[in-house]
């Protein structure tokens, strides 16, 4: 089949729509366009069952007991910033301390920010050189004051999975809720929050090749029965806990998206995996001084996050660029001009967090594109090599560390 | 962020990238940014020594596109000034020719302190 350019592998930025799940979401824009609260006529029986039917789907997909579990947001962060402001708000009397990570997404980490400005108080317990959280430190963490742990499912930057089980044990022996992050993880990987003791999730549906605007919190309804205060007030919807029209078309792909994944998850995976370990294998076997990023199996199967010694991130993806779409932690392609925390946090110098390029495959990524991404990765760090003040001084021997140099 | 053509052109067509000898007669040096920081930039100078004019320039960059192009531009401006033309040279005037956004002009004040570094190499080793 012939490359159609530009080739997409930044999926854990978004991913494209299942065609299937479009399929399935244009009757609810034009002829069953009821509103699900309207009690008294079919249209809205018949968008209250549709909304029933992808609360069953993702239910399915993540193990929950009982669909009800199953709150409707705006997608990840709102769904974030509910489990951590609301748990916070509810059980202030109880006590104000909050256990996460120092890798947690943006929405993650400025929710925590927030409330430590309203009198909270958050440790933030860092990562080993893998990305692995030693639940052991979140244990010292844990204070008579500690009211949640909220740790991350699955990095969005390298991927690595945590031992969120363990986490979860935990939590239950202390009687503490446990709140994960789980957008990069839900449909991609085996999750079960009962098995694994998790109280609150969060999820997206445009990760799982549905549509943006719509996401999930998973709020477990028993052993505990778990309370939050709402963020959003009005109408009472989805049990009082997220008030606000439900957008129907969004969420019946949500479902839909979460059907497909459970079915395909384990081929998808295994499928995905094999890509990404040829991509890998094929960049680190002629790339010398190209360092992985993240756990080396721990690791969800569509990603690959790799470190180039002596050239920028943001100079890799402009030769690129035309091409194919990938993404860096490199300062110059974020809005803070800072690089990579996560990748910093990983405990490599900042000259290798400039130096991050993530490779993330999807559902729909061929072994050509793979092999035309890796070869002309290879290509362009080679190009760039070339014209790195750095790699030629490394090469004459030269310790970087060694010289004098005058930050700006 | 799209990049302006004249910032494509110079990443996919570096002028004068290489290194000179350090001790070779008449060429200065200048080494200048941080690893740490995400720009380095190599910049050298090969200057006649009976003229006083910069009869060749290289560099050698890591640091994003628009760090490549300016430090490019500066070899480009520097060959055939004098010494003492060369030191003029402005950041803002990278900037115009490049159109650098505002987030980049980190770059061209780079790509100035390095023409700056080489000259005073070159002066204090040919004084």
């Amino acid at each position: 089949m012939a490359l159609k350019f530009p080739i997409f592998m930044d999926s854990q930025s978004t991913t494209p729509v299942d065609p299937r799940v479009v399929e399935a979401m244009i009757p609810y824009f034009t002829e069953k366009f009821g509103h699900p609260a309207s009690r008294n006529h079919p249209f809205g029986w018949e968008a209250e069952g549709a909304v029933d039917k992808a609360r069953e789907q993702l239910a399915a997909l993540i193990g929950a007991r009982d669909p009800k579990e199953l709150v409707f947001t705006s997608g990840g962060t709102e769904s974030i910033n509910l489990a951590i402001k609301g748990v916070a708000e509810m059980y202030r009397e109880k006590g104000t301390h909050i256990v996460t990570t120092v890798i947690e997404q943006r929405a993650g980490l400025d929710v925590c920010k927030r409330l430590e400005r309203q009198g909270y108080t958050v440790t933030y317990v860092p990562v080993q050189a893998d990305g692995l959280v030693d639940v052991e430190e979140i244990r010292k963490a844990i204070t008579d004051k500690t009211i949640l742990i909220s740790v991350m499912f699955a990095n969005n930057e390298v991927g690595t999975i945590q031992d969120i089980a363990a986490i979860g044990t935990l939590a239950k022996e202390k009687g503490i809720i446990f709140h994960t992050d789980a957008t990069q993880a839900v449909g991609k990987v085996p999750l079960n929050v009962e098995a694994m003791g998790i109280d609150l999730l969060s999820c997206t549906a445009h990760l799982i090749y549905g549509p943006k605007g719509v996401g999930a919190l998973y709020v477990r309804r028993k052993a505990p029965r778990v309370r939050i205060a709402p963020m959003m007030d009005g109408g009472g919807h989805e049990r009082g806990m997220r008030s606000g029209t439900l957008p129907v078309p969004l969420i019946v792909g949500f479902g839909k998206a979460a059907e497909i994944c459970r079915a395909e998850m384990e081929q998808e995976g295994a499928r995905l995996k094999t890509l990404r370990d040829r991509l890998q294998d094929t960049i680190l076997s002629n790339v010398d001084e190209a360092f992985l990023n993240g756990h080396p199996e721990r690791r969800l199967p569509h990603n690959l996050n790799i470190s180039f010694a002596y050239v920028e991130g943001e100079s890799v993806l402009m030769g690129l660029n035309k091409e194919s779409a990938l993404s860096s932690g490199s300062a110059c392609t974020s809005a803070t001009l800072e690089p990579s925390y996560v990748i910093s946090a990983l405990g490599a110098s900042a000259e290798l967090a400039h130096s991050s390029i993530r490779f993330s495959l999807h559902r729909f990524t061929t072994q050509e594109e793979v092999d035309y991404v890796a070869a002309k990765t290879i290509e362009v760090i080679k190009r760039l090599r070339d014209m790195s003040p750095l790699y030629e001084l490394a090469k004459e021997g030269v310790d970087l560390k060694s010289i004098q140099w005058k930050a700006e | 962020m799209a990049y302006s053509e004249k910032v494509v052109d110079h990443y996919n067509n570096p002028r004068n990238v290489g290194s000179f000898t350090k001790d070779t007669p008449g060429v200065g040096t200048g080494l200048v940014g941080a690893p740490e920081c995400g720009d380095v930039m190599k910049l050298q100078i090969k200057v006649n020594l009976e003229t006083g004019v910069i009869e060749d320039a290289k560099f050698k960059t890591f640091g994003c596109g628009s760090a490549i192009a300016s430090s490019s531009l500066a070899t480009e401006w520097l060959k055939g000034k004098t010494v003492d033309e060369a030191a003029k040279i402005k950041n803002t005037d990278i900037v115009n020719e490049l159109k650098l956004p505002p987030v980049k002009i980190h770059c061209s004040v780079l790509a100035e302190d390095a023409i700056k570094a080489a000259l005073a190499d070159y002066k204090e080793k040919h004084a």
